[in-house]
């Protein structure tokens, strides 16, 4: 056990798959020598060596599309977009080419990648170092999406996506990169070294894809939320003073199903939370699967929380990241309806 | 006020549409012979001109000369010439197929047979192909079976791909055969990967990648050059100029500045452009680079300059965009022509003998039709069980795969 940041977990993760596993192969933008701009792969090709995890063109379309021949001879790349903003270029790639080589070969051809990128805002990185793009993939058939909130689960998540036999997008919330968030931005924040989830085995464990975790039990309101939106839905509930119960899905797609339907049919109430974009946000499919399995068990209507339908202002970043006021007020407002 | 005139767009046409007779006496095509053999270590400045002009061995007079000569033997060449009369018997029964109603769908690859056909003889098994729709040669030049391919083509019980691709996409690892994208270049870059990987694993086995010059145009053939140059992996890269990208003329993607074998000058990348309509050419070019890529010398690019005499596809009616003579004015010939020329003109050939490969080829493909069928067509099933609809979209089947199943009663 260590106590790490989420940067030192992720890089944990990947020091134990490639000690494991000599097909584990890395590399990105910077990642090589340098460690990359997080330094998330730091040491990992002193380690390992150049075969192993290298420096790539900036050329996202070009490392995700090499990534997919190296999967397809039989390595497992797990390869770093510098920021989420950056997937676009390789958006084909991953959404037309990676998630569909095993159906459109029958099996033949897999392409077992992961493809990490730092993802969300609230450091200040403006428009294109701030976005939230998981919907995007979640409604891509053939390819997972994972978004831990914590450095053990970060790990966890992280060696079962290299372990896994799809595609998997790994978004790292950068707001916890370097350590915890108590979900107001004006607070010092406490390192993780004080919080229970900065302890890390150093060695090999998993965390199953598809399964969320419950952060807070309660009896009164299910909060659907990843990523750095769990601790603003935390926040919210002790300061709103709700019995709310926090459901971490941990993965979007496949989205723990169970779990949502589980929680919501014992409270009976649901808000939903996150960062990213409203209109058609993944928010809108947790929305359809509540309204769909559990309709007849909720006692008011289902509320969303989330960043606005505008691109990341950067100066506004606390005014447009979904604070525990809001949460709070529509934990508050689902409570009220009869 | 500016007195600067106005200014217009330049848009690049070809020089003949329909109605038009075209003439191609302004092509420069060089000498067969005349360019020269480098050694596979060669450095890309040192072959400039290999991106600027054509190779070619067969010359006018049936002969073949100059220093990419003499690469293959008698039986070699006439298991060639058999090899391309396969792909363009299959193709007219395909095509034939499709008129019929059994299939949505065909693409040709008349005129282009040379390349698929001559390049897959230098391979070795293990190597892996990353090619686009019109590679079919890759597949009947081995010992790929035709039914197999006949089955794609028919989305029927028997086919490989569970009727989920378009006809002609066909895919087989144990063929070295990469799944075909409907996205065009996408797989250029993914050939380098592949070629990536096997590198990093100390293997012995190389890459192909293969695109239409139209599609140089897009991002993923600048990241496979990118990607191939900064690594030196061992890759192939193979643009197919067939002159056209559907109603668009080749101009289009390049402007007239240069060739597009010398775009990968720029990157270091040894790069030559071929005579992809002789078959000993493309061999011996082909044999070349794959030897390179093998001793670790790294990537070639290759432009393979030919014409696409058919339509672009069964969508596609070609005499309403270029002229109807272009084809058959094409300066460098047909390529069964010319190989079955040569080989008559060694002497150990006859136009008897082509004449019966010719009917034994037909009745082959006809055979093999026949036992497709058997299987089934596009519209006249059987087809594969629709629940395979929901397999291999996952490893495992997720939950939420598995209520739609349920759902939609499969
Ligand atoms: C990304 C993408 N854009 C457009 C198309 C539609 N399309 C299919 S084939 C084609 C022309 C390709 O021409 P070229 O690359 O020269 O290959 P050729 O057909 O001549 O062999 C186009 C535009 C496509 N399949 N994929």
């Amino acid at each position: 056990m260590s106590r790490m940041t989420m940067i030192q977990a992720i890089r944990s993760g990947m020091d134990n798959a490639m000690e494991k596993d000599d097909n584990v192969v890395v590399f990105g933008e910077d990642v090589g020598f340098f460690g990359g701009v997080f330094r998330c792969t730091q040491g990992l090709q002193e380690k390992y060596g150049r075969q192993r995890c290298f420096d790539a063109p900036i050329s996202e379309s070009g490392i995700v599309g090499a990534a997919i021949g190296m999967a397809a001879y039989g390595i497992r790349p797990c390869v770093e977009i510098q920021f989420a903003d950056y997937m676009y270029p390789a958006y084909d790639q991953i959404t037309q080419e990676a998630s569909r080589i095993r159906y459109r070969s029958a099996n033949d051809f897999t392409v077992p990648i992961v493809v990490r990128m730092p993802t969300g805002g609230g450091i200040f990185g403006g428009q294109t170092h701030s976005q939230s793009p998981e919907a995007l993939f979640a409604h891509v058939s053939g390819i997972k999406t994972v978004i831990p909130s914590n450095p053990y689960d970060a790990k966890g998540l992280l060696i079962s996506a290299i372990e896994d036999e799809d595609p998997v997008m790994f978004l790292e919330p950068k707001r916890l990169y370097n350590g915890p968030f108590d979900g107001h931005h004006d607070r010092p924040v406490t390192p993780w070294s004080k919080h229970e989830f900065g302890e890390v085995p150093d060695d090999y464990y998993t965390v199953p894809l598809g399964k969320a975790a419950v952060r807070r039990e309660g009896a009164d309101v299910t909060v659907l939320v990843y990523g750095t939106m769990v601790y603003v839905a935390e926040a919210a509930a002790e300061e709103a003073g709700v019995d709310a119960e926090i459901i971490d899905l941990r993965t979007i797609l496949p989205l723990d199903l169970e779990a949502i339907e589980e929680s919501v049919r014992k409270t009976g109430r649901c808000v939903i939370v996150h960062e990213a974009t409203k209109t058609c946000g993944f928010g809108a499919e947790l929305m359809a699967v509540v309204a769909e399995s559990c309709f007849y068990h909720l006692e008011a209507p289902i509320i969303r929380v989330t960043g606005y339908d505008t691109p990341y202002p950067h100066a506004h970043e606390w005014e447009y990241f979904p604070g525990p006021k809001r949460v709070g007020d529509a934990l508050k407002k689902v409570m009220e309806a009869a | 006020m500016s007195d600067a005139k106005p200014l217009s767009l330049y848009v690049p046409e070809p020089e003949f549409r329909p109605g038009d007779k075209p003439d191609f006496s302004n092509v420069e095509i060089p000498q067969a012979g005349a360019a020269p053999r480098p050694p596979i270590d060669v450095e890309a400045g040192d072959i400039r001109d290999l991106a600027y002009t054509i190779i070619r061995v067969m010359n006018r007079e049936g002969d073949a000369v100059g220093p990419w000569a003499d690469m293959l033997n008698d039986d070699q060449l006439k298991e060639g010439l058999e090899d391309m009369v396969r792909v363009r018997a299959f193709d007219a029964r395909m095509l034939m197929a499709q008129r019929q109603g059994k299939t949505s769908f065909y693409m040709q690859a008349l005129g282009e047979e040379a390349i698929a056909c001559a390049f897959s003889k230098a391979l070795q098994p293990g190597d892996m192909n990353f090619p686009t729709y019109r590679q079919q040669g890759l597949l009947l030049s081995t010992d790929y079976p035709m039914v197999d391919m006949m089955n794609q083509i028919y989305s029927n019980a028997a086919d490989p791909l569970k009727g989920r691709q378009l006809p002609i996409m066909y895919c087989s690892k144990e063929h070295g055969f990469f799944t075909i994208s409907g996205n065009l270049a996408t797989q250029f870059i993914q050939g380098v990967g592949w070629a990536m990987a096997s590198a990093i694993k100390g293997d012995t086995k190389i890459a192909t990648s293969w695109i239409g010059e139209g599609s140089t145009a897009e991002n993923d053939f600048h990241s496979a050059l990118v990607f191939a140059s900064t690594y030196r992996a061992p890759v192939v890269l193979n643009i197919v100029n067939n002159q056209w990208a559907i109603s668009t003329f080749q101009g289009i993607a390049r402007g007239k500045a240069a060739t597009f074998a010398s775009r990968g000058l720029g990157f270091g990348i040894p790069s030559l452009r071929v005579d992809g309509n002789d078959y000993l050419a493309v061999y011996a070019v082909a044999k070349w680079a794959v030897d390179r890529a093998r001793a670790g010398h790294g990537p070639t690019l290759i432009e393979h300059v030919t014409y696409r005499m058919g339509g672009h596809s069964t969508s596609d009616d070609p005499s309403a965009y270029r002229s109807k003579e272009e084809a058959t004015s094409w300066p460098l010939g047909d390529p069964v022509e010319r190989l079955k020329e040569y080989l008559i003109k060694r002497g150990v050939w006859s136009d008897a003998q082509h004449h019966q490969m010719q009917e034994m080829l037909e009745m082959q493909v006809a055979e093999a039709q026949k036992q497709a069928e058997k299987n089934g067509t596009l519209h006249d099933g059987p087809h594969s069980s629709p629940a395979t609809v929901f397999d291999d979209v996952y490893h495992e089947m997720p939950l939420h795969l598995r209520r739609q199943r349920q759902e939609a009663g499969l």
